[in-house]
This record gives structure tokens, sequence and C-alpha cells, in this order.
């Protein structure tokens, strides 16, 4: 027997009903976690906030080193991961045969590597960097305690770990967009490999790859759990100037003044303030990554 | 051949492996410079193959081998030691589908000759970029919009682009791999029409599946069938008394 | 004129093939590096007596009291796989539903402006680093549910189940999205045009069509909410103990290594657990992401045929 249609369609507009809520929902749960830190934290952001250093035991003053640190490291960790992680995607793309066991066993470890907990690099950062190599360069250069110990450079490095899978995925992507026939028509001229890369394919692949930085920064800029033991200090008095130092952050700082604060009262209000100016970079790059690729999108199906 | 055409493209024995299976079967033939020769069979005979065999577009494709002789101007072009850059220079290739960079049309056209490094003056660019056009009978069309992307401009008029940026960088032989098969007639007709004049230039090879365009394009016509040649002779004769009843049974539409 | 190359012609191009292969080389090696090295510091625990005094695989199991640090020290992982089960659960039971509706609501319902609105709204909660969530959880969300629920403790594992579950809603509801936007026009069309109403057709015939991409979507949140750190150690109390009540301090695997890697002395028992622990959780997300594939590769298959 056909149910009547008004009971479907009055059933079918709860249920629809239901899952457009889930939507609301999330879009409630936004403004609720936005609009909290905004209105704690708006008002503890003053240009001297930006530009001074902590005071009188991280009760008073500014974040500056934090932030400072924080774009010290993302550059390291940027200048990392950035050739490798594309000339390892341009490799697997361009260069390698496409169903041999060597490329297939690469992909599949980059894709496990994505998945990987944030903290077992932490893990390997400390094992692997300070303890490993840093001590052997430390044993090997005569020198007491240089590089076997947390700094910048190590913890800029594990960064670049984390996020290569995401560069090589953004990267291999973007080459995948781009036309088979157009790499036969440049050899056809007779464009060698590597100038038919350079000249037509790359720079087709730029703003996908452009993305995909554009991300990998955002995440490099907010991560705390690989950086926490590998660099990552909670007060230093000067700043870093060279990898071998230790750098304070934007989001270790967040973490320990909510944390590990001996007068709550007076650094809470202070990481807020940091909070802010965190999400305040995250959430701009992770808008002109989907700029980005929204205007590739439209541009492909132009026509270019 | 009377005495005085000389031959371009010499095959002889020549054998094309797809993995384990033979792609092109024992094909000997001589292609005659500045004639178009067509090369004309069914689906999945092996046309394109053989063409792409000639510029060694082939060695793109994993598992591909080959064995015989494949002759340029006397020289074995799968030889060691050959430089297939240049060789690529020497035989150019249009495609089936037109395929121009999302670039200018004037930096499409000279992008072969940038590559090559022989750009010498800007001036000299230009010079070559116009002389191309106009030989693919483009010119005046696009003359006054050459800064513009070469993805704006019709299929018929990108396939010429495309003719353009191939002439560019001065080949002696043009392979034509199906050119004019994305086109509407109209757009083929004036591909014809180029091919016809460009034939007093270069050595050209058209792959085709239409045979009214061989019968009225080409002076010779090669017949595939499986990877094998069946028969090669003058388009004259192939279409009006073919010597191979397989010949004459595709011609006459039996099989396509 | 012969078209033998000259022996130094290209020698630019192979150097850069070379470089790029180099590159890659580094890439692959680093990948391969991290597991090999986090294995080794990880196998002490099976090899060395020493380290076996104190802390065995064995032990690893066996009783219920995380206490590393004490005159006897303990070393059983119960506590915090509980921790991270208790976690991950509460997780997923909030953001499935929530994740899973809304991208259904997203790609089936929705007018288009607002499925362009909701897109960059999703990118936005996904960009918020996970140290923020912890902090928001940690000083306001876990005061506002103690007021409201009359919580005995502060930071349990509710709280930070649900701060969990914001993460992974995100990817989750991204994944889905695409999953059920690929499902073939034509499969709606043919349920409409039988009489189907649409929520019938989405629940009937559009969702079960996306179940690879779905069930993918949700082993991929499961490996995120398991693998998530700075949530957990900010907002879960951080007490290792052994209970199923969600609604008392709790510490997860992840927390563990957090809470405990600064102050661990190198070489000592201690240490090698915690590299254990993180051999543990490396091996999970690598059957999990091994279960979403050939699950995802099953229901392909089931669904639309095998590949010839």
């Amino acid at each position: 027997m056909k149910r009547a249609a008004s009971i479907n369609r009055i059933s079918d507009r709860i249920n629809i009903g239901l899952t457009g809520l889930a939507t609301v929902l999330i879009f409630a749960i936004l403004v609720v976690i936005l609009g909290t830190l905004v209105a704690g934290g708006h008002k503890v952001i003053t240009w001297e906030f930006l530009t001074q250093p902590p005071r009188e035991g991280m009760t008073k003053g500014g974040i500056f080193p934090a932030i400072f640190g924080m774009v010290f490291s993302v550059m390291i960790m940027l200048i990392a991961v950035l050739p490798v992680g594309v000339s390892a995607a341009i490799y697997l793309h361009e260069y390698a045969k496409p169903g041999h066991w060597l490329t297939k066993l690469v992909r599949g470890a980059v894709n496990n590597l994505a998945g990987v907990p944030s903290i077992v690099f932490g893990l390997f950062g400390l094992g692997f960097f300070i303890n490993f190599l840093g001590r052997g360069l430390d044993a090997s250069l005569g020198k007491e305690t240089l590089f076997g110990q947390p700094c910048i450079l190590w913890a800029a490095l594990t960064l670049a770990l984390l996020n290569l899978p995401m560069i090589i995925v953004a990267t291999e992507e973007a080459l995948r967009a781009v036309p088979q026939t157009e790499r036969a028509g440049a050899l056809a001229l007779g464009a060698t490999k590597w100038q038919t890369i350079w000249h037509v394919v790359l720079p087709q692949a730029l703003p996908g790859i452009l993305t995909g930085t554009v991300l990998v920064i955002s995440r490099g800029a907010g991560e705390v759990a690989p950086i926490m033991f590998t660099g990552a200090a909670y007060f230093l008095p000067t700043l870093p100037k060279v990898p071998t130092d230790q750098f304070m952050t934007l989001g270790y700082h967040i973490f320990v003044m909510s944390t590990q604060s001996p007068d709550i009262e007076a650094t809470v209000p202070i990481a807020m303030g940091a909070t802010l100016v965190l999400l305040s970079l995250t959430i701009a790059l992770n808008m002109v990554a989907v700029v980005i690729r929204t205007r590739t999108r439209k541009a492909l199906r132009r026509g270019r | 051949m009377p005495d005085q055409i000389t031959e371009r493209i010499a095959m002889a024995g020549f054998n094309l492996y797809y993995h384990a299976t033979k792609a092109l079967e024992d094909i000997s033939l001589s292609i005659p410079e500045r004639q178009v020769t067509a090369i004309i069979g069914p689906s999945g005979c092996g046309k394109s193959t053989l063409l792409r065999s000639i510029n060694r577009m082939n060695d793109l494709i994993d598992g591909v081998r080959v064995d015989g002789q494949l002759l340029l101007d006397g020289e074995d072009i799968y030889d060691r030691g050959i430089d297939v850059v240049e060789l690529r220079r020497k035989v150019g290739m249009v495609f089936q589908r037109p395929n121009p960079f999302p670039k200018s049309i004037y930096e499409n056209v000279a992008f072969g000759v940038r590559m090559g490094g022989n750009q010498g003056l800007t001036s000299k660019l230009d010079e070559v970029v116009e002389r191309s056009l106009k030989e693919a009978a483009i010119w005046d069309e696009i003359k006054d919009r050459l800064s513009r992307s070469a993805m704006e401009l019709s299929g018929g008029q990108q396939q010429r682009v495309c003719i353009a940026r191939a002439l560019a960088v001065e080949p002696e032989v043009i392979l034509m791999d199906e050119p004019a098969s994305a086109l509407d007639p109209l757009a083929t007709a004036k591909i014809e029409e180029l091919i016809f004049r460009l034939k007093e230039k270069y050595t050209i090879v058209i792959v085709t599946h239409n045979m009214q365009q061989a019968a009225r394009v080409s002076d010779q016509t090669a017949f595939l069938m499986l990877g094998k040649l069946i028969e090669y002779d003058k388009t004259s004769k192939m279409f009006t008394s073919p010597s191979n009843k397989l010949t004459e049974e595709y011609i006459t539409g039996r099989f396509g | 004129m012969s078209l033998k190359a000259g022996p130094f012609k290209y020698v630019g191009e192979e150097l850069i093939a070379n470089a790029i292969r180099l590159a890659a080389l580094v890439a692959i090696a680093g990948i391969v590096l991290i597991f090999l090295f986090v294995l080794k510091e990880a196998m002490p625990v099976l090899f060395d007596k020493a380290v076996q005094q104190e802390a065995t695989v064995a032990g690893y199991f066996r009783g219920l009291d995380w206490q590393p640090v004490s005159d006897l020290p303990r070393y059983s992982f119960w506590p915090i796989i509980l921790g991270t089960l208790k976690v991950t659960l509460i997780a997923l039971l909030f953001a499935v539903p929530v994740a899973v509706g809304a991208a259904l609501y997203s790609a089936e319902f929705a007018p288009v402006w607002l499925k362009e609105a909701i897109k960059p709204m999703v990118e936005i909660l996904a960009g918020i680093p996970s140290v923020v969530l912890g902090f928001f959880a940690l000083i306001f969300m876990a005061t506002f549910l103690q007021k409201l629920f009359g919580w005995h403790i502060r930071l349990n594992a509710v709280n930070a189940g649900l701060a969990l579950g914001v993460t992974v809603i995100p990817p989750i509801y991204s994944l889905c999205e695409d999953a059920i936007s690929s499902v073939p026009q034509s499969f709606r069309e043919a349920a409409l045009g039988l009489g189907a109403t649409p929520w019938q057709t989405a629940i009937n015939v559009v969702l079960p069509a996306a179940l690879p991409g779905v069930s993918a979507a949700i082993l991929l949140g499961m490996g995120r909410a398991i693998g998530e750190t700075m949530v957990v150690l900010m907002a879960a109390g951080n007490a290792p103990q052994f209970t199923f009540d969600l609604l008392q301090s709790t510490r997860t695997m992840t927390a563990t290594i957090a809470a405990e890697l600064g102050e661990v002395v190198f070489g000592s028992a201690h240490y090698h657990t915690l590299f254990f622990l993180g051999l543990l959780l490396f091996a999970v997300t690598f059957v999990i992401n091994l279960v979403s594939w050939s699950l995802f590769d099953r229901l392909m298959a089931k669904l639309y045929g095998a590949k010839k």
C-alpha cells in the first residue's frame, strides 16, 4: 500500500531538515569558537603586544619573540620541504616508470606518512635529529653541545618531514592536471624532457603547488607536537639568530601559557591574544588556498 | 620511381613490439621527398604507430621495442647515439586533436625555436613567427591578436597554429596524424588546401581514416592491416585498380 | 647532416634529471627513516636485557597501572589505550553524524549559494590549529559544560572527545561530500523517475552508492582522532587511570608521549617505552590506512563491478 504522498513529503522535509541542521551545527560551532576567542582576545591585541617581548614571568608584555620564532622556523621548513617535495613529485610523475614496484612503494609510503600522528614526528625529531644526528655532528666537529640539543634547525626539519607528503601530493595532483598531449606536442617540436617540464608543465602546475605551499605554511605555523621537544622553548631572553638557537613560537606559547602557568589569571589573556594572532594567520592562509583553488578551477573550465 | 626523386625515409623489415604483441610487422617502404604519402587502414591497424615511429614518439610508451631499419636520409634513426631531440626538430608532427599550449599564439609558434636556443634577436623571432603563420595560411586571421591566448581560437584555427608551430623549427618532414578528424568540413578543407601547398617544400606523411581525403591529398598511399603493409602504390592506381584483394575490399567499404 | 648526438650536448639535461632523482631519494629516505628509527629506538624493549629489567612487551599488557615515574615503575598500556578509545569513540559519535549529514545536505539538497558558502566555512574550521582547539576546550568549553551538566571533574573524556570531534569534522565532511557528489546523476534520475522522493533517493540510492568514499572518510577520521595530540593533551585531564567512566580525567597514547618525552632520560627503559608507544601508533595508523584502502576497493568492486 503506497504511503500517502503528503506523508512522504512531510517526512522528507523533516529528514532533509535534520541534515540541514547538521550543517547549521557546523556553522554554529565555528561561530561559537571564533566568537569566544575574538571576544576574549581582541582587547589584548595592541601594537605593543605584537612587537614587545614578554615581561615579568610572562604575565605582562607581548609575544613578539613567538611571532619571530614562528616565522623563522617556517622559513627554514619551507627551504627544506619545497625543493625536495616538488622534485620528488616531479620524479614520481614525469620520470619514474608508472607501474614499477618502486614507484608504487614510494606512493604508498607517502600516503602512509600522511596519516602518522604528529607526536610521532616529535619522537623522531628528538631521537634522530637531536640524539643521533646532532650528537654525531658534535662528536665529529669536536664541539661540546651545538647540534645535539633542541634548536630551530631540528624543529624546522621535523616540520618539513611532517609536511612532505602534502607537498608531494599537491604537486602530483597539479602535474596530473596538465594534459599529456601538451607534453607530446612539446617533445615533438624537439624540446628536451626538462624543457618540456620547465616551460610547459610547471607553469600550469604552479597554482596547485602554491595551494599546497600555503596549506603547509599554515600547518607549519600551528603544529605544536613536532616541535615541543625539538626546539621550542617557553622563554628565551634573546631572539634566535642562528639555526642552532632555540626559539619561541606562537603555538607552543599558547600551550604552555594555558597549561603550565603559575599565574593563570594573568597568562590566559596573553594566551588569548596569541591565539587570535595565530588563528588570523592560519585562517587567512587557508582562505588564500581556497581562493587559488577556486580560481584555478574556473580558469580550467574556461579552457584556460 | 623516376631517378630525380630522392628517397627521404626508408623502412626495411621494420618491426615494433608493444610488450609481447607485435604491433608492426615487417614494414618495408620508401617515402619520397616533397610528396604526400598517406597511410590508411581500419581502426587499430597500426597507422598511428607507424607514423610515430618516424619521429620516435613511440619511445615515450613503456614497453616498446623495435627492430629492423628505419632510415632518414640514409641514417638509421634507431641507432645508438642518435640525437632524438634533433630528430624531432627535423621531423615535425601535427596531432589529431589540436594541442596548443595555454600561451599566446606568438609564444606557441616561437616555442620550438626558443627551445632550440636559436632565437637570436627578438626581431628574428618576430620574422620566424610571421613566416610560419603565413605558411600555415592563418596569418591574416590572427595577425592582430598574436598576444592573445591560442586557446581562444576555434578548432581549425588552433590546428593551423599547431602547424605553424611545427613549421617554425624548419623541419624537413612533417608527420600528420589524422590532422582534420576533429575539425568541421570547412576547416578540413582549409587543412587539405594547406597540405597541397606545403608539399612543395616539405615531405609529408599523413595518417587518415578518411579514404576520400587520402585520394584527394596524397601522391602515394600505404594500406595497413593488423600491423602489416598490404599494399603501397601511387594513389591514383591504388584507388582505381588496387593489386591486392584486401585493399579492394577496404576501399570499397566492405569493412572499416 | 648526421643526427648523431655529441657527447656533451645534453649534459645539463642529465644533471637536472639526476638532481631530481636525488631529491626524490631524499624524500623517500626521510619517509623510510622515520619508520626505521622509531623501530630502532623501540627495539631495546624486545632485545635489551637491561631495559627488560624494567619494561617488557608482556608487561605492557599486564596490569592496569601506568606509573613510569615511581619506585616500582609500571608500564601497562591499558589505561592509555582505553583513554584513546574513549576519546575517539566520543569524537566519532559526535563528528560522523554531523559531518555525513552535512555532506549529504550539501551535496544533495542545499541550494547552490549555500553550497558555495559551506565550503569556505569548513575550510576555516579545518584551518584552526589543534592547539587553539585544545585551548578553547580547556579554558571555555570545559567550564561551560561543567556548569551545564554539573560535572564533578572538569577535564574529562567527554570534554576532550567533543573537541576532538570538532577536529575531525572537516576531513570527514570533505571526503564524504566528494564521494556523494561523484555519484553519477543517472542514479538519481532513475530513482526519481520511479517515484522516489529526494530523501528516499538520497538515503536508498545515493548514499549506498557513495559508501566506498564515505567509509574511507570515516576510517580516515578515526585515524586522525587516534593520532591527535594537542587537543587531548590539553582537554582530557591527563590522568592515566583505567576506568570506563567517561566523566573521569583520562589520558591517551599520544598525550602520554607528549607529556613524558620532555623529562625522560635518554636511553632509559621509559625512553624506549615511549618509542614503543610511538611504534604502536605508527602500526595502528598503518593498519587503519590499509583497511580503509582495501574496504574502499572491495566496496567499489561490489557496487560497480570489478576492474577488468
